[in-house]
Order: structure tokens, then C-alpha cells, then sequence
């Protein structure tokens, strides 16, 4: 394929392909990219007991969801903070999967068994089962139509059906990591090279509007674009879900789970620092780790900070005090020892057309 | 196989020197911009600023990275490419050409004899590569 490769978490993941990020960032947005994302870990949790104990152990509220929905979710900290953020399935009501990261799947695991007390479960660590291929942006239908007789217009955004991709049973999920309308297919680990080759086939790749075969650093851009959180850069154990904007999964009504009375004080009390968006209005790109400053003094540091290759900006997150957390606000970033000029926005950088 | 052009000097960081009477033009070689991807960002001295050799002049910033960019002989800059502001694209590609960077008048002239061959060049990037 010619991917630039690197060592992420221990696969070698390609962080760009010939084209180059900025057009497999492009290319998703207006037309459709491919990502093989099998690094991304799979447990199962089978049993009587499924959703209650993965309910008691994520923050968003499982008992919600109905035979082939998914949601977004948090594996919490007695604290509130993030162990992990996470894709929960529901393939039926004794049957859950839950997508995580790839770095934190062992951890995520060794959390998950450790939590189990007496629940009428049978979870597995099933990673190295399953491929994942995203396939993502506004030709993602009309590719993956090709190849399949699911109706895939029938599936709702954050839905899920079984069935064949050429040949191949997995299950076909409309979620995505983009900001686009796409789809991500999980199937036998392998038999991800067939899916691959042909959905780069199907889509055509090589014509100037084309599949593209797109790596790690295209992923992270669109995902910044698009405002989503990165575990590991955005959210980790010492951020809360409050403080990372994600109070829309935490779910404090729906009954106990772990860090709920750790969440509902702090929502209570109001939170200190909060994740933002801004947007660099100097020359200069702002990176993660570096110091952000408010009226000469450092107040925070940037989280992910990137160019914008749709937006053609320089955009990033950042934690700042609650009371300097608002839109318009002005702020500096401390880039390699140059002070320079941004702004705070309102997240997502970047919406698509619906 | 990347562009080597015979008539510059190269550096085991990846710039290149064209030796101008008692001035050198400084860019990034062609395997350097192939190995940073798409460049957004160039960042430049100002006219004036004086530098030793294997100093950082500035940096090149890819959508992933940040790489500085060293002058691999001393000088003090005349002059700086003022283009790529608006098109750092160009060091990606025309690396040799509308791509340049910074022009120095030599501190010791002698200083580019030091420098790599395009041929001694070629090796290296190749043994780099392996």
C-alpha cells in the first residue's frame, strides 16, 4: 500500500498513505476514506446480567438502548474521570459489545473482570477476533451498497444490522470517528484484507473522487475537526467526564454506577477547568502539551491542538479555568517559547450538511 | 527515488546548500519533504539574524510534526523566502527551486567543502532508509 508505518501500542498502523493526510482528509469529507482500525479492541459481555453490570460500570445508560442501537460511553473511575471511552452495542438483552481503545484494551479488561462480583455474566476479552474497516464520508453508502444486499439506508445514525459484506458476516454499524456519514464494519480478523481490497475496488480508489485509503494522522485531524475527544490526549483518568464537555453521557438519573455521586457533586459544586475548543488567530500552529496563557499568566495547556485541513485553520482543545471558558474569549499559546494569539470557539470546528 | 540534484551540498540533516559567490541558499532536500508529508507551516528568521553552523533556523511543521531545520554552514541572513507564508506547499513540491528558504552571506566560504556530495547524499539517505 506504501503507508508510512509507526508502532501504536504495539501494531505497526500506517499514519499516512501515498496521498498524503490533507487529501485523505479532504477526500473523506467530500467524498469518502478508509480506515483500517483493527487495532481497536472487542469485549463481549453475554449473560442474564449483561446490561445491568456493564450499566453499573459505564456512565451513559445502557438500559436505553434497544436490539441493534449503540451508544457512546465512559468506563469510570470511582473519581468520575475516564478509564476509557467506549462504543457499547447491544446485539440483544443478554448479549452486549463494547468497543474500546487499543491502548487501554488491557487495562479496560483487567477493570471490567475486577469489577464482576456476583452478576450472571460470561465477558471476553474478544479483540484479536475481530477487523474493524471505517468507511467514512458521503459516498459511504452508495460504496458499501455495492457489496452488500443490506438496506443500508434502513440503518439509523448510531444503529447496527448482521449481515454479509461481500461474502464476509459481520455486523455494520453507521457510527464513525469522522464527523461524516459512514459506516464501520466489524468482521473476522481475517478477513480484513478481502474487505479491504474490495471496498478500495468498490469505491473505485485512484479516480480523482475515489475511496482513499486514509491513516492515523487523517483520523486524528477529522476527529479534531469534528470536536471529538481523544482518549490519551482530551480525557484520560485525571480529566472528568464534566470537565470534558461529555456530561451528556453521564447519565446521573439512571440509578448507581461507578463515580455517579463523584459526577453529581461536581455538577452540583460547578466544575473548575473545562475542555474548549480555539481556533490560532496568529501564524503559528498550536500542538498538544503546550501551556495556554489568559492575561500573562498559565492557566492550562493544550490537549490536541492540529492544522484544519477542511477548515484550513489552526485549530485545538484545550482545559482552561471555568470562568475564562466561554466564546470570544482570548487566549495565548506558549508555542515553542512564542507567545501566540487564539481564540476560544465553540465546538464542533467543523458540521456537516445534513 | 528522490530528486538529488549534483551541483548543491547537503547535510546529514536533510538541508541543502547552493554555494551563490560569497552567498548559499538554503532549503530542505527533496527525501526531507517526502519523509515530513504535506508541509503547512514554515517558520523563518528575520533578515539580519546571524547563525553558527548546525544551528536551528526555523522549523517546517507537517499536519503531525514539527522538524527544526538547520543551516549547516555559519552566516547571517540576507534575505528569507517570503512565499512561503502564503504557499509552504512549495517545499513540498519544488524542494530546489520555489521552495528555498533562507539565503546567508557566508561566514567562511570554506565551510561548504565540509558538506556531502549529491552522490555521498545518495548514501546516506539510502542507508538512512534501510
Amino acid at each position: 500500500m506504501g503507508g508510512r508505518m509507526v508502532d501504536f501500542g504495539g501494531w505497526d498502523m500506517p499514519v499516512q498513505y501515498p496521498a498524503g493526510t490533507i487529501e485523505e482528509h479532504l477526500r473523506t469529507r467530500t467524498h469518502a476514506g478508509l480506515f483500517d482500525v483493527s487495532h481497536m479492541g472487542e469485549i463481549d459481555v453475554r449473560g442474564p446480567d449483561a446490561i445491568k453490570f456493564v450499566n453499573r460500570l459505564t456512565s451513559n445508560d445502557v438500559t436505553k438502548l434497544v436490539d441493534g442501537q449503540a451508544q457512546y460511553s465512559a468506563l469510570t473511575t470511582p473519581e468520575g474521570t475516564v478509564i476509557d471511552d467506549l462504543l457499547v452495542y447491544r446485539l440483544s438483552s443478554v448479549h452486549l459489545l463494547l468497543v474500546v481503545n487499543a491502548s487501554t484494551t488491557e487495562k479496560d479488561w483487567d477493570w471490567i473482570f475486577s469489577q464482576w462480583s456476583d452478576e450472571l455474566i460470561d465477558p471476553s476479552n474478544v479483540s484479536a477476533d475481530y477487523c474493524q474497516i471505517a468507511l467514512q464520508g458521503p459516498d459511504a453508502q452508495s460504496i458499501l451498497q455495492k457489496l452488500t444486499d443490506l438496506p443500508l439506508g434502513d440503518i439509523k445514525y448510531y444503529h447496527f444490522t448482521h449481515g454479509d459484506v461481500d461474502g464476509v458476516k459481520g455486523i455494520v454499524s453507521r457510527t464513525g470517528y469522522t464527523g461524516e456519514d459512514g459506516f464501520e464494519i466489524y468482521a473476522p480478523a481475517d478477513r480484513a484484507e478481502q474487505l479491504w481490497n474490495k471496498i478500495l475496488d468498490a469505491g473505485e480508489t485512484g479516480t480523482p473522487t475515489g475511496v482513499l485509503p486514509c491513516g492515523l494522522a487523517a483520523r486524528n485531524t477529522l476527529r479534531l475537526e469534528s470536536g471529538m475527544a481523544l482518549y490519551g490526549n482530551d480525557i484520560d483518568e485525571t480529566t472528568t467526564l464534566l470537565e470534558a464537555n461529555l456530561g451528556w453521557i453521564c447519565k446521573l438519573d439512571k440509578g448507581d454506577f461507578t463515580g455517579r455521586e463523584a459526577l453529581a457533586s461536581q455538577k452540583a459544586d460547578g466544575v473548575k477547568r473545562k475542555l474548549v475548543g480555539f481556533e490560532v488567530t496568529d501564524r503559528g500552529i498550536a500542538r498538544d502539551h503546550q501551556e495556554v496563557l489568559i492575561d500573562g499568566n498559565r492557566v492550562g495547556h493544550v490537549t490536541s491542538g492540529s492544522p484544519a485541513p477542511f477548515l484550513k485553520k489552526n485549530i485545538g482543545l484545550a482545559y482552561v479555568p471555568v470562568e475564562y471558558a466561554s466564546a470570544g474569549q482570548a487566549i495565548q499559546i506558549d508555542v515553542r517559547g512564542r507567545l501566540v494569539g487564539a481564540q476560544i470557539v465553540k465546538t464542533p470546528f467543523y458540521k456537516r450538511q445534513k | 527515488m528522490a530528486n538529488v540534484p549534483e551541483d548543491l551540498h547537503y547535510s546529514k540533516d536533510h538541508e541543502w546548500v547552493r554555494v551563490d559567490g560569497d552567498q548559499a541558499i538554503i532549503g530542505i532536500t527533496d527525501y526531507a519533504q517526502n519523509s515530513l508529508g504535506d508541509v503547512v507551516y514554515v517558520e523563518l528568521p528575520k533578515a539580519g539574524e546571524e547563525f553558527a553552523a548546525n544551528e536551528p533556523f526555523g522549523s517546517v511543521e507537517s499536519v503531525k510534526a514539527v522538524s527544526e531545520v538547520f543551516t549547516p554552514i555559519a552566516g547571517a541572513v540576507v534575505q528569507i523566502n517570503e512565499s512561503l507564508a502564503d504557499e509552504p506547499e512549495s517545499v513540498n513540491s519544488d524542494p530546489y527551486g520555489a521552495g528555498w528558504m533562507i539565503r546567508l552571506k557566508m561566514a567562511n566560504p570554506g565551510e561548504v567543502d565540509s558538506l556531502l556530495t549529491a552522490a555521498e547524499y545518495e548514501d546516506f539517505t539510502k542507508a538512512e532508509s534501510e
